[in-house]
């Protein structure tokens, strides 16, 4: 029965994960670029529902409706100002502009909130469990993979049955040929990073709501929102959410067996399935 | 005039591609660009629709000068393309690459997505096929059924029949002038001399990056093509 309880705390854990990763995943898929400085945008937006819930007395969820558009236009700025200016051929410039941002994002951080790590109060909900018969799980983890489920559909919604998915999918497949269709990529660049950004703040809720979280932890983030994304094939969303749960279970399989294999035991899930599916287990036609 | 070029040069690097290309195309008219490979055809295109910038006066639409915007700023004046080797977007449908040529201009005019279906028939049975499943011929009538959508005052046709069998090249143009009907101006760029002069009321042919030859379609003599297109008498 133990192991039924840590395959589904494995699941559920995955679902952080794949939050971690979709914002990634939608900003690789339409612009093929890695943001460097993803994990560090989490905890900043960590900070920023923190500041919410601490100076203004907002619940965690408020706070996090209010820093939504915070952090939307937050991407925006980002990528106009910053980002569409590097994006080219080379892959290059784009990652040493993310590598920069996130090393000024963690000292900035320091700076401002100190090395001191911090939680979101979530109240009665941290504690709190259901009873499901052969196993119990936290209302929290439930609630962080329901919001990873939702995250997921409205992108895939937004992706396949709207006007702006439509020109996403277009500029990504062709950004000239988009052009001549009155789409201006760098527009449609801005939205992505913006709801990317939008995506980066309901991870950062949980998050902080579920563990200790301090200005250094956001490269970690990182690591495992790559490896969710690669695992899953770069580009598709529901393959990043399968590509969470690996490691999810992976790490709590590891946890069980011994308390230090948790982190290398996602890392191993991540090379043994880049071993046998090089691109991803649900790699993109067109790529 | 719709259209004119004034002196357009155009540069792939170190490399010239266009030397001071003057053209102009009226409203409603349907102009052939002739040339053979290499001669700048494409590259004139390209410049006119934004995807190579240029000095602003060097590409004016009804006087004003549009030789410095985007290609999507070039579009919402009303002068759509379609691209040499189509470019259709994989991901799309055929349907989604008709929608997306309507998406952002939205002029009132005779296209929509059952006037292109009327069009090109076959296209309403494919529309849920991914564009790049279509053959080629079909897959040139989504490119110009999708820069139809719209409603251009001008549209760019570059090198539509090339790589197209005969049959397939021949229900193409029979579309040229249903189009044309609809009130757009077309610019047809072509290598196929006899196509192209079949459709075009004047004719431009360009040969390493300069027009050769300006000529009404209906006067032109073989002996002057052949002088513009290889730059020697027959």
């Amino acid at each position: 029965m133990i192991w039924l309880d840590t395959l589904v705390q494995g699941i559920l854990l995955g679902g952080l994960y794949a939050l971690f990763a979709a914002g990634l995943s939608l900003v690789f898929g339409i612009m093929r670029l890695v943001n460097l400085a993803h994990g560090d945008l989490i905890v900043f937006a960590a900070y920023l529902v923190l500041m919410g819930v601490t100076l203004l007395g907002l619940s965690p969820w408020i706070a996090a409706l209010v820093a939504m558009p915070l952090m939307f236009g937050l991407g925006w700025l980002l990528q106009t100002v910053v980002l569409n200016r590097v994006l080219g051929k080379d892959i290059l410039p784009p990652l040493l502009v993310t590598f920069g941002l996130s090393v000024a994002l963690q000292n900035g951080l320091l700076e401002a909130f100190s090395a001191d790590s911090r939680r979101i109060p979530a109240g009665s909900l941290e504690g709190a469990s259901l009873d499901l018969g052969l196993v119990t799980v936290g209302v929290m983890p439930l609630l962080t993979f329901a919001s990873a489920i939702v995250v997921i559909v409205a992108l895939n919604g937004l992706f396949y049955h709207t006007a702006l998915g439509r020109a996403f999918r277009a500029t990504s497949d062709d950004a000239v040929t988009a052009g001549l269709m009155g789409i201006e990529p760098k527009r449609i660049f801005a939205m992505a990073t913006g709801i990317a950004m939008v995506v980066v703040t309901i991870a950062a809720l949980y998050l902080g709501m579920r563990s200790n979280f301090d200005p250094s932890i956001g490269p970690a983030r990182l690591i495992y929102a790559f490896e969710a994304v690669i695992i899953g094939g770069l580009g598709s969303l529901w393959g990043t959410l399968a590509g969470g749960v690996i490691i999810g279970v992976a790490q709590t399989f590891g946890a069980a067996v011994n308390p230090e294999w948790q982190i290398l035991a996602g890392h191993i899930a991540f090379l043994v399935v880049m071993l046998l599916k090089p691109r991803g287990l649900f790699p993109r036609a067109v790529d | 005039m719709l259209l004119q070029t004034h002196g357009l040069t155009a540069n792939y690097g170190q490399f010239r591609a266009l030397f001071g290309v003057d053209i102009a195309v009226a409203a409603g008219e349907c102009v052939a660009i002739i040339g053979a490979n290499g001669a700048g055809k494409s590259t004139l295109m390209r410049a006119i629709t934004g995807v190579i910038r240029n000095e602003p006066a060097m590409v004016l639409h009804r006087g004003e000068p549009i030789g410095a915007l985007s290609s999507a700023e070039v579009m919402k004046r009303g002068i759509a393309m379609v691209p040499e080797g189509r470019r259709l977007f994989p991901s799309l449908s055929v349907e989604e690459n008709l929608l997306i040529g309507g998406q952002v201009r939205k002029a009132p005019g005779p296209w929509n997505l059952e006037a292109i279906y009327e069009l090109f028939p076959i296209l309403r049975e494919r529309r849920r096929n991914p564009g790049t499943a279509l053959s080629g011929g079909q897959q040139q009538m989504v490119a110009i059924g999708r820069a139809l959508m719209s409603n251009p005052e001008l549209l760019l046709c570059d090198e539509i029949s090339l790589g197209l069998a005969p049959v397939v090249i021949r229900d193409i143009y029979a579309a040229l002038p249903k189009i044309r009907a609809g009130g757009a101006a077309i610019v047809v760029v072509e290598q196929d001399i006899g196509k192209a002069l079949a459709v075009a009321d004047r004719v431009y042919c360009m040969m390493e990056g300069r027009v050769t030859l300006t000529a009404k379609a209906a006067d032109v003599s073989r002996q002057q093509i052949h002088t513009a297109y290889f730059g020697e008498a027959a």
